[in-house]
C-alpha cells in the first residue's frame, strides 16, 4: 500500500499542528464554536447527539495490520473499545473527548493516518472496489488512482468551502463495487480503442433526499488529464452551485438544474484554460505512485487445495461459511475473504478493540499485513492462501468475525442512527436487530439467498437504502419513529434507486413486513432467481399488496406490544 | 487608517470600501476619491469618468460575481477586493485564480469581509496576497498562519508546479 514519504508525513504533522492550536484557540475563547465548525468538521469531529464523534479516514478502505492495531489502541484510550465501520469505508469513534481528539490525530500520524476531510463541504475520502488488486474482473487496480486523487484532494485550496459535501469513487473492474453512479463525481477505469488507459467520468450522481444516478460528462478522458478535468468539474460546482438551500447544494441539483449537456459544456469551456497545463499528471508520477501497489510475494500453488476441497466437504458449518465469504482471486490457489461484522446483537460495521486486534494478527500471519474495509461495513482479507482458509475461519469464528451471512438478509447496511447520530429521525440500530432475530435461522437465511437490506435513519442516506433490494428509511412523524420503506433498488452495473410501496410503518412492524416480502418473494421465484430478480420480473404490486395486507391487526397488535410496554 | 497583512507583513493602509446604501445608485453615487474600492457595477457604468479622474483605482467583487467582467479592465486597478460575504463561501478562491491564472492580473488582490485567519493560508494559495481581517482576528497569528504549510501538493498561484513535479525522483 501507499506509504508516506518524507514530505507526505511533514504535510501530515503540520496539519496535527494545526489543528491543535485551533483547538487551543477554542478553548481559550479565541475560536467561536462558528468559526471553528468547519476546521474541526475537516478534521473528522463532528457533535452528536451524545457528544463528539470522530470520523477517521481509511483512504480507499485501505489499512494496514499495524496500522489497525493502532486503531485498537486509541479506541482503548480514547473510547470505549469499539470502532464503526462506515459505507465510505471510514472508521468512526463515537466517544472521544472532544479536547483529546488533537492527541487522537497526533497518535494517527505516528501510522500515516488522520481524519483529514472526513467531513465538511470538501472534497472526501475517495472509495473503491474492496478487492482493488485482486479481483479475476479487474482491468486495472484502481489504488493508483485513488491515491493520486487523495494527494490532489488533500488541502485542494481552492475547494475547501464549496457549496456542500463532494464524494467521488473509483471502479476499474467489469463489476462495479463502488457504487460509483450513487457519488458526486465517479470514475471508471477504461480502455479506448487504441488500448489507451484513461477514464469514463460520472457527475452527479447522490443518494439522500433527491436520488439520482450520475450521468456521463466524458466517454473516455486519457489518465494524463484526469486532474485538471475534475479541477474544471469542481470549479463550475464551486462558482454555481447553489449555497443558498444546503438540500439543493449538491452537484447533482446543478446537473440537474443545467441539464448533462450544458454542465457538460460549461465543464469543458472551463477545461480549456487547464488542460495540458502543470497539473496534468505526467507517467512518472503514476508508475511511483503504482509501485506502492505491488503484487505480494505470492507463492505459486495449484489453483485447487486438495485439504480445503476435503474439509469443505467435512465440515458443513466450514462450507457455509466459505459459501458466502470466500471470493474469487486473480492467482492459483489464493482467495480473497470476508470477516463479517454483521453478527446478530451487535451494531451493523462495529469492530471490538479485541476483534480489531484478531483481524491485524489475521492479516499479518495469512494475509500479507494488509486489509480492507468494505463500504457494506466488513472486512476483507485479500490475499488468503486456500489451504488457510479452514484456520482463518476457525480463528475469525473465535473473535465473532465469522457469521455465514455475507450477501444474504442479515448482512445490513446500516447507519449509526437514531442511538447516536443528531441528525437522525428515527434510531436503526435496533430495526437491524430486530430484523435480524427475526431471521435468525441460518438454513432459512442461505435458502433466501442473496439480497440486500439497507437502514438510514434520516434522509441523508448514510445507510445506502436506496440502492438496496429493500430500502428502511427513518421517518419522523410527530415525533414518532416510522419507516419508509423501498423496494428494488440494486447497486452493481445495474445500480437503480427503490421505490417507496406506500405509506411508512411502525418500528414494532418492520420486521412483519420484511418477512411479508421475502415470502413473496418465496413463493413466486423460480429456481435461478434472486430476490431483486423476482421483484423485476413480477413488479412490485404483490409485494405492496402482501405488506399492508393485515396491517391493522398488526397495527392493534403493536399498540397492544407498547401499551404493555407502557404498563411494565 | 486600518491594519492589514500585506507583502507579509502588518502595514497600515488606507483604502476605503465603497458599498452602496439604501437609496444610492450607480450612477448617482458620489465617488470618494483615490484609494477606493468601487462596486463592480459602479465600474462597468462608470469607467471612462473613473479612468478620467486618473486617480487610484481599486474595484471589489462579490462572491457571486464574475471576474470575467473585469478580465480586460485589470490593468487599471491598483487593488481588487474579493468578498467574502461569510467565510464558508468558498467562490472568492476560484475568482482570485481566475484573475492570476486567467486574467493576469498582477497588482493586489485583498480579501475583505468575513476574513479569518485561518483561511489565509488557501486564500494565499490561490493568489490573494492581502488581507483585510475581521475586526476581531489577531493579525500577529493571522501572519503566522500563512506559513501553517511547508508544501503543497497541488498547483496553485503561489506555486504553480505540482508537488509531484518537484518531488526528488
Ligand atoms: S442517514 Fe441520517 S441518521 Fe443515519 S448516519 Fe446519516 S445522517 Fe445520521
Amino acid at each position: 500500500m501507499y506509504r508516506y514519504d518524507d514530505l507526505d508525513q511533514q504535510l501530515l504533522n503540520e496539519r496535527v499542528s494545526q489543528y491543535r492550536d485551533q483547538m487551543a484557540r477554542h478553548l481559550a475563547g479565541e475560536l467561536s464554536a462558528d468559526d471553528l465548525r468547519p476546521l474541526r468538521l475537516q478534521n473528522g469531529l463532528y457533535i452528536q447527539r451524545h457528544g463528539p464523534m470522530l470520523r477517521i479516514a481509511i483512504p480507499y478502505g485501505m489499512l494496514s495490520a499495524a496500522q489497525l492495531r493502532k486503531l485498537a489502541e486509541i479506541s482503548r484510550r480514547y473510547d470505549r473499545s469499539v470502532g464503526h465501520f462506515t459505507t465510505r469505508q471510514n472508521m468512526q469513534l463515537n466517544w472521544p473527548k472532544f479536547e483529546e481528539t488533537p492527541e487522537i490525530l497526533s497518535e494517527l500520524a505516528t501510522v500515516e493516518m488522520h481524519a483529514i476531510q472526513t467531513s465538511g463541504n470538501c472534497i472526501r475520502n475517495i472509495t473503491t472496489d474492496h478487492f482493488a488488486g485482486v479481483a479475476p474482473d479487474e482491468l486495472s487496480d484502481p489504488r493508483p488512482y485513488c491515491e493520486v486523487l487523495r494527494q490532489w484532494s488533500t488541502f485542494h485550496p481552492e475547494f475547501a468551502f464549496l457549496p456542500r459535501k463532494f464524494k467521488i469513487a473509483v471502479n476499474a473492474a467489469a463489476q462495479d463495487r463502488a457504487v460509483i453512479r450513487a457519488h458526486d463525481i465517479g470514475l471508471e477505469v477504461v480502455n479506448n480503442e487504441a488500448g489507451e488507459q484513461g477514464i469514463k467520468v460520472f457527475v452527479g450522481g447522490g443518494l439522500g433526499r433527491t436520488p439520482i444516478l450520475g450521468k456521463v460528462v466524458r466517454e473516455f478522458l486519457p489518465r494524463k488529464h484526469m486532474l485538471s478535468y475534475l479541477d474544471a468539474i469542481l470549479r463550475v460546482y464551486n462558482r454555481y452551485g447553489r449555497r443558498d438551500n444546503a438540500y439543493k447544494a449538491r452537484v447533482k441539483i446543478l446537473v440537474q438544474a443545467l441539464g448533462i449537456e450544458e454542465f457538460s459544456r460549461q465543464v469543458e469551456a472551463e477545461w480549456a484554460y487547464l488542460k495540458d497545463g502543470p497539473t496534468t499528471l505526467t507517467d512518472t508520477e503514476f508508475d511511483r505512485i503504482a509501485q506502492h501497489f505491488p503484487a505480494p510475494a505470492y507463492e505459486k500453488l495449484p489453483a485447487e487445495n486438495a485439504g480445503y476441497s476435503a474439509q469443505l466437504a467435512e465440515d458443513k458449518a466450514f462450507a457455509n461459511w466459505a459459501a458466502r465469504s470466500v471470493h474469487g482471486h486473480k492467482v492459483p490457489g489464493y482467495a480473497a475473504i470476508t470477516l463479517s461484522l454483521k453478527k446478530t446483537g451487535v451494531a451493523p460495521g462495529d469492530i471490538s478493540e479485541v476483534q480489531m486486534i484478531a483481524v491485524a494478527d489475521l492479516a499479518d500471519r495469512f494475509s500479507f499485513g494488509e486489509l480492507r474495509i468494505s463500504h457494506e461495513q466488513n472486512v476483507v482479507l485479500s490475499d488468503v492462501k486456500k489451504g488457510d482458509l479452514y484456520e482463518i475461519w476457525k480463528i475469525g469464528r473465535s473473535n465473532g468475525l465469522a457469521t455465514p451471512n455475507i450477501g444474504l438478509l442479515t448482512d445490513m447496511i446500516c447507519c449509526p442512527g437514531g442511538d447516536l447520530c443528531s441528525l437522525a429521525n428515527a434510531r436503526s440500530i435496533p430495526i437491524a436487530e430486530a430484523v435480524q432475530n427475526k431471521f435468525d435461522d441460518l438454513d432459512y437465511l442461505h435458502d433466501i439467498g442473496e439480497i440486500a437490506i439497507n437502514i438510514s435513519g434520516c434522509m441523508n442516506s448514510c445507510g445506502h437504502h436506496h440502492v438496496a433490494a429493500i430500502g428502511i428509511l427513518g421517518v419522523d412523524k410527530g415525533g414518532e419513529e416510522w419507516y419508509q420503506i423501498t423496494l428494488g433498488g440494486q447497486q452493481g452495473n445495474s445500480t437503480s434507486i427503490g421505490k417507496v410501496i406506500g405509506p411508512s410503518f411502525y418500528a414494532v412492524e418492520v420486521p412483519d413486513v420484511i418477512e411479508a416480502l421475502i415470502n413473496v418473494y418465496l413463493e413466486q421465484r423460480t429456481p435461478q432467481e434472486r430476490f431483486i430478480d423476482t421483484v423485476q420480473r413480477i413488479g412490485a404490486e404483490p409485494f405492496k399488496t402482501r405488506a399492508y395486507a393485515g396491517r391493522d391487526k398488526r397495527k392493534a397488535a403493536a399498540n397492544n406490544e407498547e401499551r404493555k410496554v407502557a404498563n411494565v | 487608517m486600518s491594519e492589514i497583512i500585506k507583502n507579509g507583513g502588518i502595514v497600515s493602509d488606507d483604502w476605503q470600501v465603497l458599498k452602496l446604501a439604501e437609496g444610492e445608485s450607480v450612477e448617482s453615487v458620489v465617488l470618494p476619491g483615490t484609494a477606493t474600492l468601487l462596486p463592480l457595477a459602479v465600474w462597468l457604468a462608470r469607467k471612462p469618468e473613473i479612468i478620467a479622474s486618473g486617480q487610484k483605482t481599486g474595484v471589489w467583487l462579490e462572491s457571486s460575481e464574475d471576474p470575467a467582467a473585469i478580465a480586460a479592465d485589470v490593468a487599471h486597478f491598483t487593488v481588487i477586493g474579493i468578498d467574502f460575504p461569510k467565510f464558508t463561501d468558498g467562490r472568492g478562491y476560484s475568482s482570485a485564480r481566475l484573475l492570476r491564472e486567467r486574467y493576469g492580473y498582477c497588482g493586489e488582490i485583498r480579501a475583505i469581509g468575513d476574513v479569518l485567519l485561518d483561511q489565509l493560508f488557501y486564500m494565499k494559495r490561490c493568489g490573494i496576497d492581502a488581507f483585510a481581517l475581521r475586526a476581531d482576528q489577531n493579525p500577529e497569528k493571522a501572519l503566522a498562519s500563512l506559513a501553517t504549510f511547508s508544501e503543497s501538493y497541488q498547483a496553485a498561484v503561489d506555486q504553480p508546479q505540482p508537488l509531484f513535479r518537484r518531488r526528488a525522483a
